[in-house]
């Protein structure tokens, strides 16, 4: 998904968002992406005065003034929704990072997989593929569990036959769901407690919109996850608090 | 009299049925499916029909592969290790390495002279350098598994496929597709990526000549070729080769129906007895 947030520097808030599909074209998706921002607050995409571009694809977008890495962004977007936290999980759908901010909101560690998609998004998307779900119902349907039957592959594609036997073993849809994705936090904890859990953990990317996972990290985790509305655009969002930061900076000298 | 052999692979299942001279009589191959029991006793039956034979006309049959459990008529059970090294060296008796390649994992095998097994390395904790792998790959390309290999061959400028993960490299091909490359060159480099993962499983086992291959991907003839290359070495590979496991499982049925020498007797008895039960 490419994501887009528009930030209005006297207020400092968040005064548009939007979504698309990624898709083949990466410069295509982020000229849409910005012209669904503005055309919710009716004004033109020409003017929004700098436009930051963060993610893997953020060198291709043609408008973007400046690119951030998306480690940067994920922490000060989650800093500017959370102001009081010290981690951030970022999972999306390619890769899963873990990453340790100071109390200014630099980072400090943060570790990636984005060799495998064992703990990221796609791995939920094999097995709602396996299930013949969709990816937007998995997350409430595995919150009916009673039974979590947790999922023995770590490779997506084998994980996939691997839920398929589940079901014609008669168990229940969501408990094959939750097994998953606890399945799935397993991996991603273990990622952040190699980059150190310190207080406060901010929940971001796209992961965010499925609660049954949001519910799986917190068991495994146990404790509380910050989340909101807000936390899938939370790299376009730090992107917006970075340049604001910078144009401040110009203001003064 | 007549022995059978049965392999349940995760995407295929094979039967083998052979005479008291290890002449193969009958060979049957069925998609395995979600019903594994199904699928062994479909395999089983195909196996039968071919050469007009019915179920009390087998004396001893051994199951393998990773649905071995399944194979529910078997008189015994035998890894698929075993049967691989001791099909591989009964089809080329100088087999000193196997490479076995299937749905969902890959082998790599170090037999003796006289095709027990020495060493094995296997990966199947990831789909990377399994069939999946390229089943994935035909999927994106739209195309046929059985097609893949030849495609690949036509290639001239085969591509470098970076990822390891078969869900990434789903990505990674279409990002190819869609600025424009060529499909041979795209699968021609997802066949040597394969190549690659597969001669370092072979060599944590220790490569030694000869190397057979088996399993289903080596009725592909694009990997065949991407293997050679690697290695440098010629490979065996034969119509037979996907049906090792299964010759080798008959191998070790006919061996065990000999020394019993009531071994015909008490098949029927036990024939009997199941239909009794069926009743």
């Amino acid at each position: 998904m490419t994501k887009c947030a528009i930030f209005d520097t006297r207020s400092e808030k968040i005064i548009s968002r939007a979504t698309i599909l990624t898709k083949h074209n990466l410069a295509l998706a982020s000229e849409n992406v910005l012209k669904e921002a503005c055309k919710n607050i009716s004004i033109a995409p020409m003017n929004v005065f700098y436009v930051a571009s963060t993610g893997y694809g953020r060198y291709q977008a043609p408008m973007r003034r400046i690119q951030i890495t998306d480690i940067t962004c994920h922490a000060m977007g989650a800093k500017f929704l959370f102001p009081t936290t010290k981690n951030i999980l970022d999972v999306g759908a390619q890769n899963a990072k873990a990453i340790r901010i100071d109390e200014n909101g630099r980072v400090m560690k943060f570790k990636m997989n984005d060799k495998c998609a064992s703990g990221a998004g796609s791995f939920l998307e094999r097995v709602a593929k396996g299930l013949e779900l969709q990816l937007e119902e998995i997350g409430s349907l595995s919150l009916h569990s009673k039974d979590p039957q947790p999922i023995s592959s770590i490779c997506a594609v084998l994980a996939e036959s691997e839920v398929i036997n589940l079901v014609t073993s008669g168990y229940p849809v969501e408990d094959i769901l939750m097994g998953t994705h606890l399945s799935i936090s397993d991996r991603i904890v273990a990622q952040l407690r190699q980059v150190g859990i310190d207080g406060e953990i901010t929940l971001t990317g796209g992961i965010t919109r499925n609660a049954g996972m949001v519910k799986a990290l917190e068991t495994k985790l146990g404790k509380k996850l910050n989340v909101n509305e807000n936390s899938e655009y939370a790299g376009a969002i730090g992107a917006c608090v970075l340049v604001n930061k910078r144009l401040k900076k110009t203001n003064l000298n | 009299m007549l022995v059978a052999g049965v392999d349940v692979g995760s995407t295929q299942t094979k039967a083998i049925i052979l005479n008291e001279n290890s002449e193969i009589v009958a060979r049957g191959i069925v998609n395995t499916g979600a019903n594994v029991v199904k699928a062994a006793e479909k395999a089983f039956q195909t196996a039968r029909s071919t050469a007009k034979l019915e179920e009390w006309d087998v004396s001893y049959t051994v199951g393998t592969g990773y649905g071995r459990y399944k194979v529910l008529f078997g008189d015994a059970q035998i890894t698929e290790i075993s049967c691989h090294a001791r099909g591989a060296s009964f089809l080329f008796p100088n087999t000193k390495t196997i490479l076995d390649i299937g749905g969902q994992d890959t082998k790599g095998i170090r037999i003796n002279e006289k095709g027990e097994v020495i060493d094995f390395c296997m990966n199947d904790k990831c789909a990377a350098g399994t069939g999946r792998f390229l089943a994935a790959a035909a999927d994106v390309m739209g195309i046929t598994l059985d097609e893949l290999g030849d495609v690949a061959l036509q290639s001239n400028n085969p591509l470098r496929i970076t990822n390891v993960c078969t869900v990434f490299v789903e990505t990674e091909i279409m990002n190819h597709l869609s600025k424009g490359k060529k499909g041979e060159d795209i699968l021609a480099g997802v066949h040597q990526s394969i190549a690659a993962r597969s001669v370092s499983l072979l060599r944590r086992v220790g490569l030694e000549q000869e190397i057979t291959f088996t399993g289903g991907v080596s009725k592909n003839r694009g990997m065949i070729k991407s293997l050679e290359e690697k290695l440098g070495l010629h490979i065996n590979v034969n119509d037979d080769s996907q049906f090792i496991g299964a010759i080798g499982a008959a191998l070790f049925a006919l061996e065990r129906a000999k020394s019993h020498h009531d071994g015909h007797l008490h098949q029927q008895e036990k024939f009997i007895s199941a239909k009794e039960l069926a009743i």
